[in-house]
């Protein structure tokens, strides 16, 4: 028998699973869909800046979130579906949310909450190795390969953390960086400028991965002269950067150039009933914390849309 | 001795696999014993699992032949039903 939940919440990081607290404290029927727990928290080494912990890893916190919302199983569902979220329909004054394995939810409200998902480079091989190779967390993924060469692509921040975390995992690190020179903090420039086992190659171009059951070198190439090379490595790290979840939300509700979700300051949408929090929206400023505080805005918000219709 | 327990159950995980976690969870609340592989000490064992798996992410879970990659619970429930 269908059943229509008063929240259906897309995403269980920290913005959607703090929602989901919020919710069922208000003894909303509560069902949080998601491909994964945690969202990128899970992929933070060390989270020094989340209230309450002077430094605590992302799966650590991760699993605090989750044991809250243990609390709440009367009310709160937590369902992991890896297929993802197909499309998003208003069906009277409810929403009907189909995932990619066609199986379909009705609520009177709706919180997205899905942030963000790694940028990808689009260059041969890539989606071939995903998982044989090619990864997107060098936090989770870096001990699988221990004492061996990695590659890592970007410039930014993202990629000298993921160097500084696989540093004493792995034999060689190579950055690739397609820009002149890194463009992370400088701090953190310093750090992986001292390790002896980096090799930081600016003003290149990742050109293809290869490999045959699993990843074996990436072809690059020198933007100055054009001169291409394969180097050999087990890994490749992927760090260009993160767009927001809403591929399947183009259309529903307006979004910023960025791809970003617009919300007002009742964290709502252009359509009435839904709602969303994180770093999938505008909200400037993205950090855990932040997430959090708009997650519970946003189900505060939708507990009051649901008294008034 | 728990039905489940015929099976030769081996769990592949890292210190950082997030669904690792919940793949243990399972097995404790369903009695169901394994072995446990972390592959940050067991380096020369990850072949092993990309052999089983054809790939390199975890949690991959190997029972009894059947392997399961991801915290798959349906399937996970279906084998050991």
């Amino acid at each position: 028998m269908s059943k229509t939940y008063d929240i259906i919440i897309v995403g269980a990081g920290p913005a959607g699973m703090t929602a989901g607290v919020y919710a069922a404290r208000k003894k909303l029927k509560t069902l949080i869909i998601s491909k994964d727990i945690g969202g990128q928290a899970s992929w933070s080494s060390d989270i020094e800046n989340y209230l309450g912990f002077s430094m605590i890893t992302g799966p650590d916190l991760v699993k605090k979130f989750e044991d809250h919302l243990e609390e709440f199983k009367e009310d709160l569902e937590l369902r992991i579906s890896i297929s993802g979220i197909k499309d998003i329909k208003k069906k009277g004054k409810n929403f009907v949310i189909t995932t990619g394995d066609g199986k379909s939810e009705t609520a009177k409200a709706i919180i997205i909450a899905g942030g963000k998902v790694p940028r990808m480079l689009g260059i041969t091989g890539e989606k071939e190795f995903l998982n044989r190779g090619v990864a997107y967390c060098a936090y989770c993924d870096g001990p699988l390969f221990k004492g061996k060469d990695v590659a890592i692509i970007g410039g930014g921040n993202s990629a000298l953390d993921s160097a500084l975390n696989v540093s004493k995992l792995v034999k060689q690190i190579y950055i690739i960086n397609i820009t002149k020179q890194l463009n992370g903090d400088k701090v953190m420039i310093d750090k992986v400028m001292d390790l002896p086992h980096v090799r930081v190659m600016n003003n290149t171009e990742a050109v293809a991965i290869e490999g045959e059951k699993t990843v074996s070198s990436i072809r690059i190439k020198s933007r100055d002269g054009g001169l291409q090379k394969d180097l050999p490595v087990s890994g490749v790290f992927i760090e260009v950067g993160s767009l927001p979840a809403t591929e399947y939300l183009k259309g529903l509700v307006n979004l910023n150039k960025h791809s970003e979700i617009i919300i007002d300051e009742y964290n709502m949408t252009s359509v009435a009933g839904i709602f969303a929090a994180g770093d999938i929206t505008t909200v400037i400023e993205k950090q855990i914390i932040t997430a959090a505080g708009e997650g519970a805005k946003a189900a505060i918000q939708a507990s009051q849309y649901l008294a008034k219709i | 001795m728990s039905p489940k327990s015929d099976k030769k159950v081996i769990l592949y995980t890292t210190p950082t696999c997030v669904f690792c976690k919940h793949v243990k969870e399972y097995f404790a609340d369903n009695d169901i014993s394994y072995e446990l592989v972390d592959l940050a000490e067991n380096r020369d064992r990850v072949q092993e699992m990309v052999d089983k798996s054809g790939q390199m992410g975890v949690p991959v879970i190997d029972a009894g032949g059947e392997i399961v990659v991801g915290f798959d619970k349906a399937k996970l429930d279906t084998i050991f039903a």
